[in-house]
């Protein structure tokens, strides 16, 4: 099965990388998975650029080709302005819309305090929702406090074993079959020809 | 093979200079490219139809009237017609009148067109826009081809008993081309009426051109209109010339860097490498263009956008000198190298009047 990580940490090394590391290893201890790790940082120029000219460049075609194809995902994110941070955002802003429908998804991110923690239930978990993905119940979130405490480790396994459950059944993007014609003329209530017009 | 050029109609300002043109001018500044358009030896000219600034072209048949009645060979077109928004009953009866007019050298290429508020304040909701363009051209192709129609749809008011005037000329309705970057729906439509379908890739990498040009032509030889190879493509391209590369890109780097659309964006390098965008001697374009056959196959029809981002008018007609001169010619000449026989030119009035009156003669031996 394949795992796609995304992080949207900024700082090398960055914290948010971390927990993404820690999240994806405990997933691997419980179910071996291939695992793909999107750094958002290295594509933060074309995601920029995608949206000017409307088409990703090849890097980060190459990354939204293997989201699209992952049997799960985690995301982490810094929290920055009590939110997401605008690059976590633009990067599915530009991801193709039906890119994550069905798929099982595992929230997570950072903060200098715990007083954000609510980030994951009102700024990520309703994005994965209008996405269509399976949002785990168990979203984690570290403050950097966390490091030094007991609970985090805790959460991490929880978490890594609902999306482990998941991923079986997650739904793989398919090409959309071309909707035949007369079907598309029919929906409409107009009288449907016997054949095709030939010119 | 058909080559030309096809104008968006912006109204930009020259960011070398900071001026920008007025309404006037620019409108009377896409009639002097058409008329170069022609002098040189093009085979089409194509206008865009908008209903917002900074576009002036809001209302294509007057420009292309007017065009037609100064030129003797150019076949006139649309880029796109806006087959959502508009009446079809409006366009059946405005494009006849032009075809009339033009002695046939009329064809359409029909849109969408993702203007968000064009759709409500021309009464239609942009959720609809696939089916919109499913049901007006349905009625359309109606309108062109039958001459009393009754008529019952979602989208428009019903007609009962109704002829749309003047009748096509000859009998042979304007042949269609249908424009769409990324619908699958659209490529279907225009397959199963073996109409033209026409990729705008201009702003988009080959290999998603590849993916929409190849859906068509097996839908088109599935619906028995032909081989996949027989299917009636077209496509745009991009050029800016000089006769040294540099001199090209020194000039034109402004240009792009200021342009609506992409501007402000990738770089002018990065641009052209990823799509069809060519900045660099006449030769450089001529080896850009050829390569799209390996995209697509044998294709129809191509279009050069020339004169948008604010490019001055003396500036568009040389480059269009360029093209007519120094680029197509050695394009027909090459594209006609190792081109199949079966596979066919672009419809035109002719070729069409031709073909109804084969089946007509067929008919009445039978």
């Amino acid at each position: 099965m394949k795992l796609v990580v995304v992080s949207a940490g900024l700082s090398v090394p960055s914290s948010t990388r971390l927990l993404a590391d820690r999240l994806s290893a405990a997933v691997d201890r419980g179910t071996p998975v291939d695992t793909e790790v999107i750094e958002l940082r290295d594509l933060a120029v074309e995601i920029a650029h995608h949206l000017t000219s409307g088409f990703p460049g090849r890097a980060l075609a190459a990354a939204q080709d293997a989201v699209a194809g992952a049997d799960g995902l985690i995301v982490v994110t810094p929290v920055f302005s009590a939110s997401y941070s605008g690059l976590f955002k633009s990067f599915f802003d530009v991801l193709d819309k039906d890119a994550l429908v069905g798929k099982p998804v595992l929230i997570a991110a950072t903060g200098g305090t715990a007083r954000h923690s609510l980030v994951l239930d009102h700024a990520l978990r309703p994005l994965f929702s209008h996405l269509r993905a399976v949002v785990v119940p168990t979203g984690v979130y570290a403050a950097s406090e966390d490091w030094g405490a007991e609970g985090l480790p805790d959460r991490i396994e929880r978490a890594a074993e609902e999306l482990a459950a998941l991923m079986p059944k997650a739904r793989r993007r398919q090409e959309e079959p071309v909707v035949p014609f007369a079907q598309q003329l029919a929906a409409l209530g107009a009288r449907p020809r016997e054949q095709a017009p030939v010119r | 093979m058909q080559f030309g050029i096809f104008t968006v109609g912006d109204v930009t300002p020259d960011p070398t200079t900071g001026r920008t043109p007025t309404e006037r001018e620019r409108i009377k500044a896409m009639v002097a490219i058409a008329l170069k358009a022609e002098e040189v030896g093009l085979d089409v000219f194509a206008t865009g139809e908008h209903h917002n600034p900074p576009f002036v072209p809001s209302s294509p048949t007057t420009m292309l009237g007017y065009i037609a009645a100064r030129t003797e060979n150019l076949i006139l077109s649309t880029s796109t017609t806006l087959i959502t928004t508009n009446d079809p009953v409006k366009i059946a009866e405005d494009y006849a009148m032009l075809q009339h007019l033009a002695d046939g050298r009329v064809d359409l290429m029909m849109g969408r067109g993702n203007t968000g508020p064009v759709y409500p304040w021309f009464g239609k909701d942009i959720r609809e826009g696939i089916n919109l363009a499913v049901e007006n051209y349905a009625l359309l192709r109606r309108l062109w081809r039958e001459d009393v129609v009754d008529w019952e749809g979602k989208f428009r008011t019903p007609l009962q008993g109704f002829t749309s005037t003047p009748r096509p000329l000859d009998g042979v309705a304007p042949f269609v081309w249908h424009g769409s970057i990324r619908s699958p729906e659209i490529a279907e439509q225009a397959a199963y009426y073996g109409d033209g379908f026409f990729h705008n890739n201009i702003f988009w990498p080959a290999e998603h051109t590849r993916r929409m040009v190849e859906l068509y032509r097996n839908r088109y030889a599935h619906y028995g209109h032909g081989t996949p190879a027989q299917a009636i493509v077209g496509l745009g391209g991009q050029a800016f010339m000089r006769k040294n590369s540099q001199d090209a890109v020194r000039e034109f780097r402004p240009y792009f860097d200021n342009a609506p659309v992409y501007g402000h964006g990738p770089s002018l390098e990065d641009f052209t490498e990823q799509t069809p965008l060519t900045v660099g001697s006449p030769q450089q374009v001529i080896d850009r263009t050829l390569s799209f056959r390996e995209t697509v196959g044998d294709y129809q029809r191509q279009l050069f956008l020339m004169d948008h981002a604010g490019l001055p008018l003396k500036t568009v007609l040389e480059q269009l000198d360029m093209l007519g001169e120094e680029v197509v010619p050695v394009l027909r000449k090459e594209f006609a190298v190792g081109r199949p026989a079966d596979v066919p030119e672009a419809p035109t009035h002719r070729s069409l009047l031709a073909a109804k009156a084969a089946e007509e003669k067929e008919e009445s031996a039978v």
